[in-house]
C-alpha cells in the first residue's frame, strides 16, 4: 500500500486527503505543527471576536480522521530527503513517504522594519497568532492602542477584531487608498469611508518607519516614515500580505523560489513531490491569475486536483473563471471574473460602476471596450449567484446581456430591495442606450422547462 | 489542543460589558418582575389593573430600553460580538441561572399553580389573582394560569420579537418574518381566542359554547383538538362551530401541505408557530447553544418520530374511544375510523415508497417500522378494545400520558425551561409532532431548499453554530451541496451571519433540488464533469 504523506493541515492538505481518500485506500498521514485538527483558517477572526469557540471553527468532528482513515500527527517538519523519500520531524522522528505533498501554507511578510521582532509585534495567520493576540490584546485596558501596518484583506479583518473590544486602532496603509491594487477607485473609496465609519484612525499614504521598545523589549510606540509622528501602542500588527512557508526545504533539494516551484501537474522537480496552496508557485501564471495564489478556493482546488494524479489519473491543475469574495466590516464583496484596479487594469478593459447614493452598495462591471465582451463583476452589499456569472462567462455573454439579466444574477435573500433598476438606468445614462432589466426568471436561473 | 488554553473571562471589558443604560433597563425589568413576583408571594395589590399595567410595561420596556442601547448605536450588520464570552448566553453561570428559573416557572405552572393563586370556587388570589382585570377585560372571565402564561408570552414575544427587528434591521427576511410572528401570537394566539369566549352562549352559536381555540394551532401541535369535549363543543355551536372543525382538519390535511410544498416548512415554524414564535425572539440569544453533533442528529430523529407514532396512536385511541358502534346513529363508527386511518397512513406509506423511493432510501427501513406499528396498534383496537379503553389501558390513560410527558414536559419544562442549556428549538427539534411531519414534507414534497453558493464556502462555521435546529450547515456548503433537511425551520439566520454569501433560501423546482458536488463550482470543468458525473 503506497504511503502518501501530507505536511500541512490547511484546506489544501485537508482536502488532497478527502479526495484521495474517495479515491482510494492508501495510507494517509497528514503532518501539522499547528493544530491537532483542520480549522477554517479564515474564520480564525470569529474567535477572538466571541462568535464563536475554537472548536466551531473545526469543519469536521474528531471521529472523522479515524473513520476515513486519516492519519494525524503532531510535530514541525524538519527534514525533508528526497534521496531516500524520508522527512524528519521535530528532528527525531523518521517518516518513510512514496509520495509527498507539501502544503505548508504562508506565513506574515516582514520587511525588515525596525524592531518588527519585539513582543507585541505580530501577524495573524495562526492559531498561535491568535493565542498570542490574546496575550497581547485581551482587552482596551492591556491593549491602550493598537496599530496595524498594512492595508489588505487580513489588515481590515484585524482591525475589526480588536474594534469588537473597543480598543482604539491605528490603521497605516502604504496605498493611497483602501486595497486600490486590487479594488478599483470607486469601490476602494467606499471601503475608506466605512473604515472610518467603524472609528477605525485610517491613515493612507503612509509607512512605517521604525517600531519602538520601552525598557522590557516591548514595543511602545512607532514611528512613520513620511510625518516622523510617534504613536505609542501596545500592539503593532504586521499584515503586509503573507509569503509561502517553505524555508525548512532550504536543503532539500526541491526547487524554491518565493514557494515551491511547480509545473501544471502540481508537480516539483522532484519526482514524487507534489505542493499545493498557498506555499506553491506556478512556472508561469496561468492566465490572469498570479503565480501564487494565497486563497482558500484555490487551496482547495489544487487538493480536489492533487488527489486525482496521485490515484492515477494524471491531470493538469486548470481552475476556471476566477472568483473571490470577502467581507470588509459590515459590507460584503464578491467577484466573479476579472475586475481590475487602476494599477493592474489591462489596456482593453472598460469599467461601468454604480453605486448607491446612501448605502454602501456599490457595483462594478468590466467589459471590453471594442468587443464588449463582459470580463468580470465586483459587488458590495449585493451578493450575486456564482453559478449564473460562471456560466455567463463561459457563454462569453457581453455586457449588455449581463446588464438586463443581472435580476437572475441577485443572491439577496428574498424581499431584499433590488437594485437592478437603479443599475441599468445609470449603465443607459453612461452609454447613451436603453436598456430594459428583465424581472428574474426561474427557469433561466435553473435552467429548467 | 494548542499548548495552552487561555481562559476567554474577560469580566468588566467589551463586547462583554453593560452600559449605563442597559443596567438601568435591567434593573426597570427587574422591577417589572418584581411586582409579579410579589403577588406571587401573596402581597395584596390594591388596585390591581394599574399594578398590573405598571409590571408589564416595565418589563417590556426594559427589555426594549436594553435592546435599543445594544443594538441602534452601532452600524447595521451582524451582532455577535461577545456571544461566546457573556455567561448568559454560553451555557456560562447566568445561563445556569435563567435555565433554573425558567424551568422552576415552567413546574409550577403546569403542576401546581395553586401556588400562583388559582383559586377554583372563589375569587383568584396571587399571580393569577393580579391578572383577572386584564382577563375580565378581554373575555369577561377571570384568568387562569393560562391567561397569565398567555399574557407573559405575548409580551415576550412583542418586547423580544422588536429586540430582533432591531438587531436584524439590515435584514428585510428577519424582519417581515418577525413582524408575522409578533402579529400571530398577538392576534390568534392571544386576542382572538379570548374575544371569542364572549359568544360563548350567545344566539351566534346557537347557545353552545366554543373550546378555546388558538386557529392557527393545528393538530398534532395540538394533540387535544379531537378530543370528545371539543368536539361536543364545537358540534354545539352551529355553523360557526362546525366550520371550525372543518377548519382544523383541514389545516393538517389540505392547508399545510400545499403551504408547505410551495414554501417548505417555514411558513408554520419561523412565520406563524408560537412556540416558534417564542424561540425565535425571547430565544434568539441561546440559538448557539444547539448541539451539532451527529450523535444529536441520530437522537433527533428516533425521539421526534416516536413522538409522531405516539400522538398518532394517542389521537387515534381518544377518537376511538367516543365513537359508537351503530352506522344508524351517526355514520362514523368505531370500525369505519380505524379502517379511515390505515387507509390514510397506507396511502401515505405507499406514496412515498413510490415515487420517493431514492430520496426515501436510507431511511425507509426505520419509515416502515414505524408504519408497522402503527397498522399493529389498530389491528389491536379493534380486536382487543372495548369502550372507553384500548387494550388494557384506559384511553384517557393513554391521553393523560402524553399530555404530561409531551404536552407539560416536553414542550413547557425542557423545550423552554431549558433555553439557556440546550438552545432555544429543543422542543421544535426533539419533541415537535408537528415538526416531524412538516419535516417529511420538506424533505420529500417541497420547493424550499437553502441553495449554496457555488464553490464560495469558506467553511467558516458561523452557519452551523448559529442554526438553532442543531444542523451541521457548513457539512452541506462546503460541499457545494444545497441544504434539503426536514428539521429546517428556514429562519434565514444561516444566510443572514455567513460573511461570503453563500446561503439563499428559496423555492425552486423540484429538479436538481439536492446537487452533491465531488468537485465545486471554480475549478477545472473537466475535472468538475469527470467526478461529477451522477
Amino acid at each position: 500500500m503506497e504511503n502518501i504523506v501530507i505536511i500541512g493541515n490547511g484546506i489544501a492538505g485537508v482536502s488532497a486527503a478527502r479526495h484521495i481518500r474517495k479515491l482510494s485506500n492508501k495510507r494517509i498521514i497528514i503532518i501539522s505543527a499547528e493544530t491537532d485538527y483542520f480549522f477554517s483558517r479564515t474564520a480564525l477572526m470569529y474567535v477572538y471576536m466571541g462568535h464563536m469557540k475554537f472548536e466551531h471553527i473545526q469543519p469536521y468532528e474528531d471521529w472523522f480522521w479515524e473513520k476515513n482513515g486519516i492519519e494525524l500527527v503532531r510535530g514541525y517538519v524538519t527534514q525533508v530527503d528526497t534521496d531516500n523519500k524520508q522527512l524528519l520531524v521535530d528532528t527525531s522522528r523518521a517518516f518513510h513517504y512514496d509520495r509527498l505533498i507539501i502544503a505548508t501554507g504562508s506565513k506574515p511578510n516582514k520587511f525588515g522594519w525596525p524592531g518588527q521582532d519585539l513582543h507585541g509585534v505580530q501577524g495573524l495567520y495562526s492559531k498561535q497568532d491568535l493565542d498570542l493576540l490574546e496575550v497581547n490584546a485581551p482587552n482596551k485596558e492591556v491593549c491602550k492602542r493598537a496599530v496595524i501596518v498594512g492595508g489588505g484583506l487580513i489588515g481590515i479583518e484585524l482591525a475589526e477584531m480588536l474594534r469588537s473590544r473597543d480598543i482604539p486602532v491605528t490603521f497605516l496603509v502604504r496605498e493611497s487608498s483602501f486595497w486600490n491594487g486590487v479594488l478599483p477607485d470607486g469601490e476602494s473609496q467606499m471601503i475608506n469611508e466605512h473604515i472610518k465609519e467603524h472609528h477605525i484612525d485610517l491613515r493612507l499614504s503612509t509607512n512605517l518607519k521604525e517600531i519602538i521598545p520601552d525598557e522590557n523589549g516591548r514595543v511602545k510606540s512607532v514611528v512613520i516614515r513620511e510625518t516622523g509622528e510617534e504613536l505609542e501602542c501596545d500592539l503593532v500588527g504586521l499584515t503586509a500580505g503573507v509569503t509561502p512557508n517553505v524555508s525548512f526545504l532550504k536543503d532539500s533539494g526541491i526547487e524554491l523560489g518565493r514557494g515551491v516551484k511547480v509545473n501544471r501537474f502540481l508537480e516539483t522537480n522532484v519526482k514524487d513531490v507534489y505542493a499545493i496552496g498557498d506555499c506553491a508557485e506556478q512556472h508561469e501564471a496561468i492566465g490572469n491569475r498570479r503565480p501564487i495564489e494565497a486563497v482558500w478556493y484555490t487551496g482547495r482546488m489544487m487538493g480536489e486536483t492533487v488527489a486525482q494524479t496521485i490515484c492515477g489519473n494524471r491531470i493538469e491543475y486548470k481552475p476556471g473563471h476566477w472568483f473571490n469574495s470577502a467581507k470588509f466590516l459590515d459590507i460584503e464583496y464578491q467577484t466573479y471574473g476579472w475586475v481590475f484596479g487602476k494599477k493592474g487594469m489591462q489596456d482593453y478593459e472598460k469599467q461601468f460602476h454604480w453605486r448607491h447614493p446612501e448605502d454602501n452598495v456599490c457595483v462594478t462591471v468590466a467589459f471590453h471596450k471594442d468587443t464588449k465582451l463582459f470580463l468580470g463583476i465586483n459587488t458590495f452589499g449585493i451578493r450575486m449567484r456564482h453559478e449564473i456569472f460562471d456560466r455567463w462567462l463561459t457563454e462569453g455573454r457581453d455586457v449588455d446581456y449581463v446588464m438586463e439579466h443581472l435580476a437572475d444574477a441577485n443572491f439577496d435573500p428574498e424581499f431584499y430591495k433590488q437594485y437592478e433598476q437603479e443599475i441599468v438606468t445609470k449603465y443607459n445614462a453612461d452609454y447613451g442606450i436603453s436598456l430594459k432589466a428583465k424581472k428574474k426568471s426561474i427557469k433561466r436561473i435553473f435552467q429548467f422547462n | 489542543m494548542s499548548t495552552y488554553d487561555r481562559s476567554m473571562a474577560l469580566t468588566g471589558q467589551p463586547p462583554v460589558t453593560l452600559s449605563r443604560n442597559q443596567k438601568m433597563a435591567t434593573l426597570l425589568g427587574m422591577f417589572g418582575l418584581a411586582i409579579v413576583l410579589l403577588a406571587a408571594f401573596n402581597v395584596n395589590f390594591p388596585n390591581k389593573a394599574l399594578w398590573l399595567s405598571i409590571s408589564l410595561l416595565s418589563i417590556g420596556a426594559g427589555t426594549i430600553w436594553f435592546s435599543w442601547d445594544a443594538y441602534m448605536h452601532k452600524h447595521p450588520g451582524i451582532k455577535n460580538d461577545g456571544v461566546w464570552f457573556k455567561s448568559i448566553s454560553s451555557q456560562g453561570f447566568w445561563g445556569w441561572i435563567a435555565g433554573i428559573a425558567l424551568t422552576g416557572f415552567y413546574i409550577i405552572l403546569y403542576f401546581y399553580p395553586e401556588y400562583l393563586g388559582l383559586v377554583a370556587k372563589g375569587d383568584n388570589t396571587g399571580v393569577i389573582g393580579l391578572f383577572d382585570p386584564l382577563s375580565r377585560a378581554l373575555s369577561g372571565n377571570p384568568a387562569s394560569q393560562w391567561f397569565v402564561y398567555g399574557t407573559l408570552y405575548t409580551v415576550a414575544i412583542l418586547a423580544f420579537g422588536i429586540k430582533f427587528l432591531w438587531k436584524y434591521r439590515h435584514n428585510r427576511y428577519e424582519r417581515i418574518r418577525t413582524f408575522s410572528v409578533m402579529f400571530f401570537q398577538t392576534a390568534f394566539a392571544f386576542i382572538i381566542p379570548e374575544l371569542m369566549a364572549r359568544l360563548n352562549g350567545s344566539s351566534v352559536l346557537n347557545g353552545g359554547s366554543l373550546p378555546y381555540y388558538d386557529l392557527k394551532n393545528m393538530w398534532p401541535l395540538n394533540y387535544y383538538n379531537f378530543e370528545g369535549y371539543r368536539i361536543k363543543g364545537f358540534l354545539s355551536s352551529g355553523d360557526i362551530g362546525f366550520a371550525m372543525l372543518i377548519f382544523g382538519i383541514a389545516t393538517i390535511f389540505v392547508i399545510s401541505p400545499i403551504l408547505t410544498y410551495r414554501f417548505g416548512k417555514r411558513w408554520y415554524c419561523s412565520w406563524v408557530c408560537g412556540c416558534g414564535g417564542l424561540a425565535e425572539t425571547a430565544g434568539d440569544s441561546f440559538r448557539q447553544l444547539s448541539d451539532k453533533t451527529l450523535k444529536a442528529w441520530k437522537i433527533e430523529r428516533w425521539v421526534v418520530h416516536s413522538v409522531v407514532v405516539f400522538v398518532t396512536l394517542m389521537t387515534t385511541a381518544v377518537i376511538y374511544s367516543y365513537l359508537g358502534n351503530d352506522t344508524s346513529k351517526y355514520w362514523l363508527t368505531k370500525s369505519s375510523f380505524l379502517i379511515g386511518v390505515a387507509v390514510l397512513l397506507t396511502a401515505v406509506f405507499a406514496g412515498v415508497m413510490i415515487f420517493k423511493k431514492d430520496e426515501f432510501k436510507k431511511d425507509a427501513k426505520y419509515g416502515a417500522i414505524g408504519y408497522f406499528i402503527v397498522i399493529m396498534a389498530l389491528i389491536g383496537f379493534h380486536f382487543f378494545s372495548g369502550d372507553g379503553n384500548v387494550f388494557l389501558f384506559k384511553s384517557e390513560t393513554l391521553r393523560k400520558s402524553y399530555s404530561f410527558l409531551i404536552g407539560s414536559i416536553f414542550s413547557g419544562v425542557i423545550g423552554t425551561g431549558f433555553y439557556p442549556i440546550f438552545g432555544n428549538r429543543v422542543w421544535c427539534r426533539f419533541g415537535c409532532p408537528m415538526a416531524a411531519i412538516l419535516g417529511f414534507q420538506q424533505r420529500l414534497f417541497s420547493r424550499f431548499r437553502i441553495t449554496t453558493n457555488g464553490g464560495q464556502c469558506i467553511s467558516c462555521g458561523n452557519c452551523s453554530t448559529y442554526c438553532e435546529m442543531g444542523i451541521d450547515v457548513r457539512a452541506y456548503a462546503q460541499k457545494g451541496e444545497n441544504i434539503v433537511r426536514s428539521s429546517c425551520v428556514g429562519c434565514g439566520i444561516c444566510s443572514a451571519v455567513c460573511p461570503r454569501g453563500v446561503l439563499k433560501l428559496e423555492n425552486g423546482p423540484l429538479q436538481g433540488r439536492i446537487d452533491s458536488n465531488q468537485v465545486l463550482l471554480g475549478n477545472d470543468v473537466d475535472l468538475m464533469k469527470l467526478v461529477n458525473q451522477k
